[in-house]
Order: structure tokens, then C-alpha cells, then sequence
């Protein structure tokens, strides 16, 4: 596929023995393999296909993992013994102009990943709580963009008309935004609305919610525009006219006649979204609209890493190899899922 | 041709009278208060009042959108009997921290985003494009391999983190270039290059990689297509099968892309490139006027973008028309 595999891998070599198990479980015989074949669901195939794929094993694994560290984040961070915002005074030097103390940022046994600079925050805690935001807040946005998009998309394909014009005319105008200029201008200026209505603090969890509502706004669009372009061309197919004339309300037709038909595009969609909110979520911390310090976040640190790099930049290397790797294998599972429901696309 | 042009370009001024009305409410209905913003931290309530009023925040949201919208055509004033700023038309407004039209600040940084946009937009097209045919025709070789592989990295890479890498190699570390900025081409083409080669570099390694992807996939569609096989069969040579036939083909999903794209970098939409090498261009303009919660400037800026991705949209759908015969427009 997209990296040369590695045949000593050790995840291909797992992937293998599983293969092996269900070849022995099949008894050797012709005869019940062909029937076990004919009997696999669509998302069973896929699920085979997408298993027999070594880069998007390695991916998915390391998805995974990430997703648990994201998940045990407290648990890492009080065994790690430092939290993201308590500061390490012993280990900058005031000296130097709070500089870590030591070489690679200050990394050792006591801050695994060094700590940040000015401040002796522990890095090791911010970067797992904010790979906790940015997985967060990618997944958010993607589950509600996805949901809208596949309400609208269905409903403008399926009723057709002025429904369809009026939805239609909505996607273009969100579509024609300059999107990350318009994210970047209303994200603090909800932030502060709210804010003012709150107690005047910051609600780190409100931030969350409008950053995932910010990026969501406009993304809803892209997954509308590909679900209404499926149900035109699936509506006039016979299922749909037998089900109509059996007296099926359009709810029927829709979520159990249109929906199961689309949603491998729907999937692929959804799993390419999640990357690329990431990404977006990341670039609104950088730009400083979205969380901020001191809440821990990739992009926000990269950011801070800027003004220190000629010193330490192990400070600049560590967040942003981090976040390229995250990213990068969700986007190898994405990449991985589309080939897995669509053999036929032949993009390998 | 020309009512379609015609018909095209009204559906686009009325996207983008939605557009304006919709950013113009959403940032001067909500409460963010901006007499207050643009009264600044020494301000005193009869103050507070005259700016409300020479601003016309005293007016109903609907009266305030309606003056907005005139100063479009007719060009407006501001202020009261001791000042007045006139903005001429079209006026975008005024902005609140400098006084001054927001229309001739947009227009000064334009040129920035233009360079920016213009020598990257060269660069990642022509690579993006060759590098992806490459990939496709050598598929599931090795240059095919390296190709889609590298690309992925790139779809992933975020820009600022290359950008803050760029200048830590080649300014801070080895100083092998100045730091990025903006010398216009008139005044000293050398400086021109230079302080922006960082910046389209960053921007190249961005788009190269969705370049080489898009080409690549659509370029594999149209190789298993029935008339290569024709034309392979009928014994043309490998390169005009490959140029003539195939990429002739596979370039018509390339150039609507790359129509967006260029629309939306002109228009000022490589805010991230801006603010890392601190250019002072439509993007950066963009990022402090929000930290400054300089409204009107917000609001110019989303227009003045939203006006080149809508008209991008429409010389897209002209360009196809001309480059794939199928698509005859009504």
C-alpha cells in the first residue's frame, strides 16, 4: 500500500498466526471454506480485508494505543508523578532565562519527556493531556458533523424539490466560506459571549464544546453533499420503489432502505474527518483561538515552542513528531478503511 | 457562454450577500460589545456614547447591516463634527484600532498574499501533477512506493510545525537565508525571492502532497480506462499515451482543486504560512484583528476571501469547459 511493509514485522507476523488459526479452523476442507466465504457479512469482508493489510494494522495499533493514553491520561500523568500544570521549579534555571536544566530539554528519569520551558510544566503530562483534547475534540466534530451531514444529505436526496434546492443553496454558501479565516474569527468571540454569561472564568469544557461546534459548522457540508449525491442515485432503484409500494413511510425508506446502502462512503468520510479535525483543532491552538495556556495542547505548545527553539528545540521536535504521528495514522486507517470497503477502487 | 457567465456570476453575488449577512450578524449581534472595543482601555461612558453613536451602534442590527450594505455602493462616513473618515466606495468599514478603511488595508496587504500564493501555487502544481502521473504509471513499484508514502507523510504534516522546522535549519541554525518577510517585486526582486522562499517552501510540501495524491488517484482511473488500452493497443508511444490520452483526461478534477485553492490562498487563507514567518498579509491582518477584536476588519477579510473562492468557483466551471469538450455548458 502506502509504505514499503517490513516482512519481519511483528504485527504482520500476529496478523499471519491469525490467518493460519482460521485456515486450521476451516478443517482443511474445500467444502466448508466455500460456504464459510459465501457466508461473510460485507462488514466482515471488509473487517478481512482491512486485517490482511499490514500498514493499516500498524496504523490501527497505533491509533489505538494513542487513544488509550489518551484515555488513561490522569493515570499516566500520577504515575508519572508530575501533572500537566504543576510546575518543576528544580528543573529550569532561572539563570538562563528559565531554560531546562540538563541536555535535550531537561529530559530524565524524573520528566520523561523533558518540561517546558519558562513555565517546568512536565511535558510527558501535557503532551498525553493534550493528546487527550485533540482526539477529543477530532472525534467530536467528526461524530456530529457526520450525523448532520447524513440528516441533511438524506433528506435533500431523498425529498427532492424545494427541500433539496433550499438545502442545496445552504451547503453552497458553507462551502464557499473561507473557513479557517471564519473559525478563527468566531471561536474567541463565542468563547468571550459565553464566558460573560458563565462567571467570568474559563470553562475549559465550554472551550471544548465550541471549538468542536466551530469546526463542525462547516464540515457538515462536505458529508451532506456526498450523502445527497448517494441517495439521488440510489432513490429510483427498485428496493426503494418495493418498499414504497408495501406502504413504507419515509422513515423506513430512508434510515433502513437508503441508510445501510451508503454507509461505507458515509465510514470512509467519517474516518478521514477525524485527522483532519485534528489538524484543525491543533492550527486554532497555534493560532491561540482556540485552548489555551495553560490547558495542555499540542498545538498551543507548539506555538510556545516557537520563541525557545534556538535553545531547546527538542521543545519544537518532541509535540510536533507527536502530532505527525497521530495524524499520520489516523490518516493511514482512513486510507486503509476506504481500500477495505471499496476493493474495487484500486487506489494501491 | 455569456448567459451562463451571467447567471453564474449573480448566483455568486448572492452567496456572497449571504455570506456578508451572515458574518455581519453574527459578530455585531453578538455580545461582544464593540463601541467598547473600539473605545479602548481609557474610556469613559460619554465617550463610550459618541463612539456608539459615529459608529451608528445605536441603531437597530438591521439598520446597521442596511448602512454596511449602501457604503458598499455609495461609500460612507464616519464620525461626528470634529472627525470625519470618509470611506469611499466600496467601504468595508473602518477599522476600529487604526481608523482607516479596511478596504485600503486589505488592498495594501494584498500583493503579500499574492506572491505567496502565485510562486507557491507554480511550484506545487507542476510537481504535484508530475510526481502523481510518475506514481500512476509506475504503479506499485518503488518511485510509487516513495511517492504515496511521502505524500502521506505530507497530507499529515501540520504547517506550522514545518515552517518552525524550516527556520530553525535554515535561519537560526545555519543561516543560510534572512528571515522570511515582504519586499515587493518592484522595489528589489533578489529581497523579494528570498524573504519568501521559507514561506513557499512550507506552503509547497503542504500541497505538494495533496497535488501528488489527487493526480495520482485520478490519473490510475483514467489508465484503466477502454481508450488506453486502445491507443496502447494501436501502437502510440508510451508518452503520448500517458501525456495526450491520459493526462489530458485526469486533469480535469486536478484544475477544479486547483482553482479553489489558488482562489482561497489569493484571498488570503494561508493565515498559518503568514503568522509562523510573521508576513504581514491578508492572513496575519486576519489573526490580529481577532486578538485586537477589530470587528470590522474581521468581517473584511472574511468578505474579501469569501469573494475570491466564489469567483474562483466560477472560472473553475469556465475553465472546464474549455479543457473537457463533455462538459458543453448550457
Amino acid at each position: 500500500m502506502t509504505m514499503p511493509p517490513h516482512p519481519t514485522d511483528a504485527t504482520g507476523e500476529a496478523a499471519a498466526l491469525v490467518e493460519d488459526r482460521s485456515e486450521a479452523a476451516a478443517d482443511g476442507s474445500a467444502m466448508a471454506a466455500a460456504t464459510a466465504i459465501a457466508g461473510r457479512s460485507p462488514a466482515r469482508a471488509a473487517w478481512m480485508r482491512l486485517r490482511r493489510d499490514k500498514v493499516s494494522l500498524v496504523a490501527l495499533t497505533v491509533s489505538v494505543l494513542f487513544i488509550l493514553v489518551a484515555v488513561g491520561a490522569p493515570l499516566l500523568s500520577s504515575l508519572g508523578g508530575w501533572g500537566p500544570i504543576t510546575p518543576d521549579n528544580n528543573a529550569i534555571n532561572p539563570d538562563t532565562g528559565n531554560y531546562p536544566i540538563g541536555s535535550f530539554g531537561g529530559i530524565s528519569l524524573n520528566h520523561l519527556l523533558g518540561v517546558e520551558p519558562g513555565t517546568g510544566y512536565d511535558l510527558f503530562a501535557r503532551i498525553i493531556y493534550g493528546m487527550r483534547t485533540s482526539l477529543l475534540v477530532g472525534f467530536l466534530s467528526a461524530v456530529l458533523s457526520t450525523v448532520v451531514g447524513v440528516v441533511v444529505g438524506l433528506t435533500a436526496g431523498y425529498f427532492g424539490g424545494w427541500i433539496d434546492t433550499l438545502l442545496s443553496r445552504i451547503m453552497d454558501v458553507m462551502l464557499a466560506f473561507p473557513q479557517l479565516l471564519f473559525i478563527i474569527a468566531l471561536t474567541p468571540v463565542i468563547q468571550n459571549s459565553l464566558q460573560t454569561n458563565e462567571h467570568g472564568g474559563t470553562n475549559e469544557n465550554l472551550r471544548l464544546l465550541v471549538l468542536v461546534l466551530n469546526i463542525s459548522v462547516f464540515a457538515w457540508a462536505y458529508t451532506a453533499r456526498l450523502v445527497r449525491g448517494q441517495v439521488l442515485s440510489l432513490r429510483e432503484r427498485e428496493f426503494v420503489d418495493a418498499a414504497r409500494i408495501m406502504g413504507a413511510g419515509w422513515q423506513h425508506i430512508l434510515f433502513r432502505q437508503l441508510l445501510p446502502n451508503i454507509w461505507a462512503p458515509i465510514l470512509i468520510s467519517f474516518a478521514l474527518a477525524v485527522p483532519a479535525n485534528i489538524s484543525t483543532e491543533a492550527a486554532l491552538s497555534y493560532l491561540g483561538v482556540g485552548v489555551v495556556p495553560p490547558a495542555p495542547d499540542l498545538g498551543s505548545l507548539l506555538s510556545d515552542s516557537a520563541q525557545w527553539f534556538l535553545q531547546d528545540p527538542t521543545y519544537l521536535f518532541i509535540p510536533g513528531i507527536l502530532l505527525l504521528i497521530l495524524v499520520l495514522a489516523l490518516n493511514l486507517l482512513g486510507d486503509g478503511v476506504r481500500d477495505a470497503l471499496d476493493p474495487r477502487a484500486n487506489r494501491s | 457562454m455569456l448567459r451562463y457567465l451571467i447567471r453564474r456570476l449573480l448566483a455568486a453575488a448572492v452567496i456572497l450577500l449571504v455570506i456578508s449577512m451572515i458574518t455581519f450578524f453574527i459578530f455585531f449581534a453578538l455580545p461582544s460589545n464593540p463601541a467598547l472595543l473600539a473605545c479602548g482601555k481609557t474610556c469613559s461612558p460619554s465617550r463610550l456614547l459618541e463612539i456608539k453613536h459615529s459608529l451608528g451602534l445605536d441603531q437597530s442590527i438591521t439598520t446597521q447591516y442596511w448602512e454596511f450594505f449602501k457604503g458598499l455602493f455609495v461609500g460612507r462616513d464616519y464620525g461626528d463634527a470634529s472627525l470625519i473618515v470618509h470611506c469611499h466606495a466600496p467601504c468595508l468599514g473602518i477599522s476600529f484600532q487604526t481608523d482607516t478603511p479596511v478596504l485600503d488595508t486589505l488592498l495594501q496587504d494584498f500583493p503579500v498574499d499574492l506572491s505567496l500564493a502565485l510562486g507557491a501555487a507554480v511550484v506545487f502544481l507542476i510537481l504535484g501533477v508530475g510526481l502523481g502521473v510518475l506514481a500512476a504509471v509506475r504503479k506499485g513499484r518503488a518511485a510509487d512506493k516513495i511517492a504515496v508514502g511521502a505524500a502521506l507523510v505530507g497530507v499529515s504534516l501540520q504547517i506550522y510545525f514545518v515552517g518552525l522546522l524550516l527556520m530553525y535549519v535554515f535561519v537560526d541554525k545555519f543561516s543560510i537565508l534572512p528571515t522570511p518577510n515582504y519586499t515587493p517585486i518592484t522595489q528589489d526582486p533578489v529581497a523579494w525571492f528570498q524573504g519568501l522562499i521559507l514561506p513557499w517552501a512550507t506552503l509547497v510540501i503542504l500541497f505538494l502532497a495533496l497535488y501528488t495524491r489527487l493526480s495520482r488517484s485520478s490519473m490510475l482511473e483514467v489508465l484503466g480506462e477502454d481508450y488506453i488500452r486502445t491507443a496502447r493497443a494501436k501502437g502510440l508511444p508510451a508518452r503520448t499515451v500517458i501525456i495526450k490520452h491520459g493526462l489530458r483526461a485526469a486533469i480535469t478534477p486536478i484544475v477544479t482543486i486547483f482553482g479553489m485553492d489558488l482562489g482561497s490562498l489569493i484571498g488570503g487563507s494561508a493565515v498559518i504560512t503568514e503568522s509562523v514567518f510573521g508576513i504581514n498579509g491578508i492572513g496575519k491582518l486576519a489573526v490580529d484583528s481577532v486578538t485586537n477584536s477589530d470587528l470590522p476588519v474581521i468581517l473584511g477579510t472574511t468578505l474579501f476571501a469569501a469573494t475570491f473562492i466564489v469567483l474562483a468557483n466560477v472560472v473553475v466551471d469556465m475553465v472546464y469547459g474549455i479543457i473537457d469538450p463533455r462538459v458543453r455548458l448550457a
